[in-house]
């Protein structure tokens, strides 16, 4: 089973969890990430491409699901406006066993922040916003995969 | 009868430019992606001065990455936006 989705709801870890669970395996790794207090930030904007999101995201799920024998991948990027402390990402891999499932996972998000099509901006406190820049260490973390 | 292409733009490609989208037809001298870069240039000041480093860009033909030496072909949609920071 492979679930991609992208959209201003938030997702339940809980439920998407077990919706992962059913398709059997013995090892259930996941990822959430959320948006950073880094002093003075209010808000996080995100932009993407929505006709290319689902094929990006749903070719690397399938390249994880390939590579680590992987029984379901679930993976939700939500987009807009999202407040300091809220959801941004969830990846949920579901294996026979603990390695697949965890690599699987780290795997997924290296290569989501180097190829989805998603844009960040930060919102300040005092009313001032700008695009985030890609980092090296994003890139260097989706290369290792390759090596 | 002559081709065109529907180009997007995103992020701070899409707020420098000012718009979300634009027409762009296909005359017979283009082939690639860079042909088209060459000629978007002439639009104005903005889309000079964002076209001229490609370095900061990236390409997809119809949803999937390219570079300047791609070459179009029958794509409908040609995507133009800076390195992606989802995640």
């Amino acid at each position: 089973m492979i679930k991609v989705e992208t959209g201003l709801a938030d997702f339940d870890i809980g439920s998407e969890t077990q919706d992962v669970a059913r398709h059997g395996g013995g090892a259930i790794a996941s990822f959430v990430g959320l948006v950073r207090d880094d002093g003075n930030l209010q808000s996080l904007e995100l932009e993407h491409y929505p006709a290319m999101t689902q094929k990006a995201l749903y070719g690397i799920a399938e390249i994880a699901k390939a590579d680590w024998a992987l029984h379901a991948v679930t993976i939700i990027h939500r987009v807009g406006k999202l407040a300091v402390g809220e959801n941004i990402v969830l990846v949920v891999t579901g294996s026979d066993h603990r390695k697949a499932a965890i690599e699987a996972c780290s795997f997924i998000m290296d290569r989501l922040k180097t190829v989805a099509p998603f844009w960040k901006k930060e919102v300040r406190l005092d009313g001032t916003d700008q695009w985030v820049e890609e980092r090296q260490s994003d890139i260097d973390a989706s290369k290792q995969w390759d090596e | 009868m002559s081709r065109s292409i529907n180009i997007v733009y995103f992020s701070w490609v899409r707020e420098r430019l000012g718009v979300d989208e634009e027409q762009f037809v296909l005359g017979d001298e283009v082939r690639t992606i860079a042909d088209i870069l060459n000629l978007l240039a002439d639009r104005g000041a903005a889309h000079a001065d964002i076209l001229s480093d490609v370095s900061k860009l990236r390409f997809a033909l119809d949803q999937d990455y390219g570079t300047p030496a791609s070459v179009i072909g029958s794509a409908k949609e040609l995507a133009i936006f800076p390195p992606v920071t989802g995640g």
